[in-house]
């Protein structure tokens, strides 16, 4: 870069819009930090959205954006990608338009390993209208729209993008800023579709959903940290580990009791079904956060340009010549 | 037997010895023949009328197809739901259709014959495999009795040919099983049929030469299946003449046979060329759109992307994220299609990006007749979006024309910075005609011109042409022209999120001004008969072209005053067209629909006129228009 880019660069004048003490807060001044770092410039970056609180994102970057319809952002960033592989494309949605109604777009995208960056914010709430449960609400959800609870069983980013068998899989929090950023950074440069699930704040909906990991007074408890080549321990004294005991995970301290280090399960990103196990863990077990998967695939939009250079390299078709081919004569 | 066929086409004036290269029969001339071949799905009735039809235009005559498949792969065989056919008229004049009906049914089995023979008139030709009429096939396509035996086929001329038994004798010692050699039937038909028409079969020659390269014995079995149906005709005693259809007098020019998808992609690929950018089709299969899709995935050479997507709605949301990015955006789908598609479109409108969406209209609604043309996608074309969403529509007229249609449909998206609806139809997609091919080097212009940053200017994504009111085209990667564009109601000039109401208003009427206005690229209307005026006139749109044409012409020959409009812009009507139609006493709107067009014209120029309307999955017969012409004028 001639000039090194700063967070200005990446700040729109439009006036943020979200709900005085939403997530989304937080998470935009990370991403808006973070830019500056990849060296991409501005107008080479495209955020491009669906529907939802989530959606507004690109209104607030000084990139070029898009705020499509709702669940479609994966498609139109797919069509944009394939066709501009140039640009440095991020996919920014939330659990409502990439679980529910976009669904079978990122499942696809995801498993097509389009090279885009997809934000996906869980706040497991319908926050643009107005509470109602989403698809990643827990079972029994009472909101406006299940007054008698929810009966649905819910999604899990998670283990959904790994079921789509994306190449790059990982979960971070609003608030955990520092964390945040690493991902961030990790998302960008992987090569492929990387998906990150942030853990959002609704403080209006749906609010301390995720106080488990964000609340500083208990949070060290139940965040579990995953490290590529690292011991599986969390706690504040980090005297808690993840340990097999036949095919089954469990919690066990780490140290005090005489269980040395070697017994607990190492993280290993390039581990599909070690990914998986993470990716299921529910309460008691601690919530892992950082990257469970990671691999390397071509991705779609560089097979599909690949084709199409390789034809164009053996003789750029020739207009003309099309319509003369097939059946022909000429007529006197 | 040897009867010769007399009403095998319609016969001309002269007869006489052609002599020649088949000098051992008699040629009679025809004026023009409608041949059908028909079989079970698996026979490959298709790939024998499309060569059929190679053969035909290499003789020198106008020619006209439709195919009819059943919309399974393999329904099972011998059964009705199993029967496809294909309809070749040939002809020494101008034709515009693949005729009303046929004089010659080629039926390879009891359900080709049944299922075509109520469009057969009497004396037509018929020539049946008649080895396939066993007990089980007769029962399987519903006969009780054998027609063969039982004198229900008396009032046609029915030539009974061992075809199948034939064929396996002329590949015996090929090493072919029998399947095998079964399969190479349809090539003996075709060389029987390409000898009782005199048909040069040198182009079916070279077809099979390149089809099966990868296989010898295939190929020695195909042409030697081909070569015996040839001689079968000339030396068994079976035909007693041979005919010949003079060549027509066809304009100047090189041509080339094309079906109408095929036309539509080629418009499509040149369309881009031209303006210099890469071609992106985003697109979900669907019957009889696919075709569209195979043909661009082939093109890559051409800058050509194709993605197929995981649904509808990806199609053409990837289009629009194409267009996005400076690409000439496209998806092709069929009516069910249009319906997943409309949200996008909404956003297309809004956001005023260039994409082109191409309907191959089919028989519905719901899956409907999947197979079969029906014209019934104008009006959700028109309005079948929510908001105010005006989307400009271009209809092709035929297979050839498809190729203009689609350039043109690209040219206006781009110049305008909006979607473009294409209407194609089941029957153009896939019937063919021969093609004047055009010159590439004299197409229109279609200029592509991205925004770049002014020094000292801030750049507006929503300022506007001053002529077309068209937006600039600002695609990422330049400098400084970083903005952000969406669904939601934008300010006039920044685009900038607004919930003025008289913005709101303003960017509604803009929108819809700047579609009307396109009605500057509509030339003047062409009235095919009375410029002036008349009784009637015939106004249509998309492939009925060809029937209103011949009936008006047909009826014109009788000295009516009946003249045809037909309209390839649909939105925005020509501007010219409403003086035009009050200048007949009558308008008869003729769709394949219940009256679509014919809503538009009453609605948006209160002009009384009468529809002609048929749903039926099948294109209007020329006698059919011919008798409501009369009837209309008797009404008078």
């Amino acid at each position: 870069m001639a000039t090194a880019l700063t967070r200005k660069d990446f700040v729109t004048d439009q006036e943020v819009r979200w709900c005085p003490g939403c997530g989304d807060y937080a998470i935009l001044a990370q991403v808006q930090k973070q830019m500056p770092e990849f060296g991409i410039a501005p107008e080479n970056t495209v955020f491009i959205s669906g529907i939802g609180c989530s959606s507004r994102f690109p209104y607030y970057m000084n990139t070029y954006g898009f705020h499509t319809i709702h669940g479609r952002a994966p498609a139109i960033a797919t069509g944009l990608k394939v066709s501009r592989p140039d640009l440095d494309v991020w996919v920014v949605t939330g659990d409502g338009d990439g679980l529910s109604i976009g669904g079978n777009h990122l499942i696809h995208c995801l498993r097509r390993n389009v090279d885009l960056k997809i934000l996906l914010f869980n706040n497991k709430i319908y926050g643009l209208t107005k509470g109602q449960y989403s698809p990643t609400s827990e079972i029994g959800k009472v909101t406006k729209s299940t007054p008698m609870g929810s009966v649905d069983f819910p999604f899990n980013p998670i283990t959904v993008a790994l079921g789509a068998h994306a190449t790059f899989v990982a979960r971070s929090v609003d608030v955990e800023q520092k964390h945040l950023g690493v991902t961030l950074k990790r998302a960008h440069d992987h090569r492929g579709a990387s998906f990150v699930e942030i853990l959002q704040n609704c403080n209006i909906f749906n609010d301390g959903a995720f106080n488990d990991v964000s609340d500083k007074a208990i949070k060290s408890e139940h965040q579990l940290i995953l490290e590529h080549g690292k011991p599986l321990v969390f706690g504040k004294n980090r005297d808690k580990g993840i340990r097999m005991n036949g095919m089954r995970p469990e919690v066990v301290a780490v140290g005090t009791d005489g269980k040395d280090l070697e017994s607990i399960v190492v993280h290993d990103e390039t581990n599909l079904a070690l990914a998986f196990m993470l990716g299921n863990f529910e309460p008691p077990m601690p919530v892992p956060l950082g990257v469970f998967y990671a691999t390397s695939r071509p991705t779609y939009d560089g097979a599909m340009n690949k084709q199409v250079i390789d034809s164009m390299a053996k003789g750029k078709g020739d207009p003309q010549k099309l319509l003369n081919g097939g059946d022909t004569w000429t007529v006197n | 037997m040897a009867v010769p066929p007399e009403v095998a086409g319609q016969a001309s004036e002269s007869s006489g010895n052609g002599g020649g290269a088949n000098a051992h029969k008699p040629l009679t001339p025809r004026e023009s023949v409608v041949i059908r071949f028909a079989g079970d799905s698996g026979d490959g009735m298709q790939l024998v009328g499309m060569q059929f039809t190679s053969e035909s235009a290499l003789a020198g005559n106008d020619i006209a197809t439709v195919p009819d498949f059943p919309a399974e792969i393999r329904a099972p065989a011998g059964t009705l739901a199993g029967v496809s056919s294909f309809q070749l008229n040939f002809s020494s004049s101008e034709i515009f259709t693949a005729g009303d009906e046929p004089n010659v049914l080629v039926a390879m089995n009891p359900a080709a014959l049944r299922a075509n023979l109520e469009d057969l008139p009497a004396n037509a030709v018929l020539i049946i495999d008649k080895e396939a009429f066993t007990e089980a096939n007769l029962k399987r396509a519903g006969y009780t009795s054998n027609p063969l035996t039982d004198h229900s086929l008396d009032k046609y001329q029915i030539f009974e040919v061992d075809v199948t038994r034939l064929t396996s004798l002329a590949l015996q010692g090929s090493g072919l099983s029998n399947r095998d050699s079964f399969r190479c039937r349809n090539m003996f038909v075709l060389g029987m049929l390409s000898w009782l028409y005199q048909r040069p079969i040198e182009t079916t020659v070279r077809y099979i030469e390149s089809r099966f390269k990868k296989n010898q014995a295939i190929l020695d079995a195909n042409l030697k299946a081909l070569k015996a149906g040839w001689n079968y005709g000339e030396t068994t005693e079976m035909f007693a003449s041979s005919y010949t259809v003079p060549k027509a007098e066809i304009s100047a020019g090189f041509y080339r046979n094309i079906t109408g998808n095929s036309a539509t992609a080629m418009g499509f690929v040149v369309a881009a060329n031209r303006a210099g950018r890469p071609l992106f089709l985003g697109s979900y299969t669907i019957t009889p759109a696919s075709d569209i899709l195979h043909e661009l995935a082939g093109y890559k050479n051409y800058n050509v992307y194709t993605f197929q997507a995981e649904d509808e709605i990806a199609g053409v949301c990837s289009s629009i994220g194409a267009a996005f990015g400076g690409a000439i955006a496209i998806t092709s789908t069929s009516g069910p299609g249009m319906n997943l598609k409309a949200e996008a479109v909404g956003l297309a409108v809004k956001t005023e990006l260039p994409i082109v969406i191409c309907d191959v209209q089919r028989a519905g609604p719901s899956t409907g007749m999947p197979t079969k043309p029906e014209q019934t996608d104008l009006l959700q074309s028109m309005y079948g979006r929510h908001g105010e969403s005006p989307v400009p529509i271009i209809a092709a007229m035929t297979p050839g024309d498809c190729f203009m249609a689609a350039y043109e449909a690209i040219r206006i998206a781009v110049k305008y910075m909006t979607p473009v609806i294409l209407l194609t139809d089941g029957q153009l997609a896939n019937g063919a005609e021969p093609w004047l091919v055009p010159d590439v080097s004299k197409l229109p212009e279609i200029k592509v011109e991205f925004a770049q940053q002014v020094e000292g200017q801030e750049f507006q994504p929503y300022s506007r042409d001053e002529e077309t009111l068209s937006r600039p085209w600002a695609i990422p990667g330049t400098p400084g022209l970083q903005h952000r564009v969406g669904g939601i109601t934008g300010e006039h000039l920044t685009g900038n999120i607004s919930y003025s109401p008289s913005n709101h208003e303003l960017m509604i009427r803009m929108r819809a001004r700047k579609i009307a206005g396109i009605t500057r690229e509509i030339p003047p209307i062409e009235i095919f008969g009375d410029a002036d005026g008349g009784d009637i006139v015939m106004l249509g749109w998309g492939s009925t072209f060809g029937p209103i044409r011949e009936a008006v012409k047909q009826s014109r020959a009788k000295g009516k005053k009946v003249s045809h409009i037909h309209l390839r812009y649909l939105n925005p009507l020509p501007a010219d067209l409403a003086d035009k139609l009050r200048s007949f006493k009558k308008v008869l709107v003729a769709e394949m629909n219940m009256g679509q067009l014919l809503k538009m014209v009453r609605a948006d120029y209160l002009i009384p006129a009468v529809g002609i309307n048929k749903i039926q999955g099948r294109p209007f017969k020329v006698a059919e228009l011919v008798t409501r012409i009369s009837r209309a004028l008797e009404e008078k």
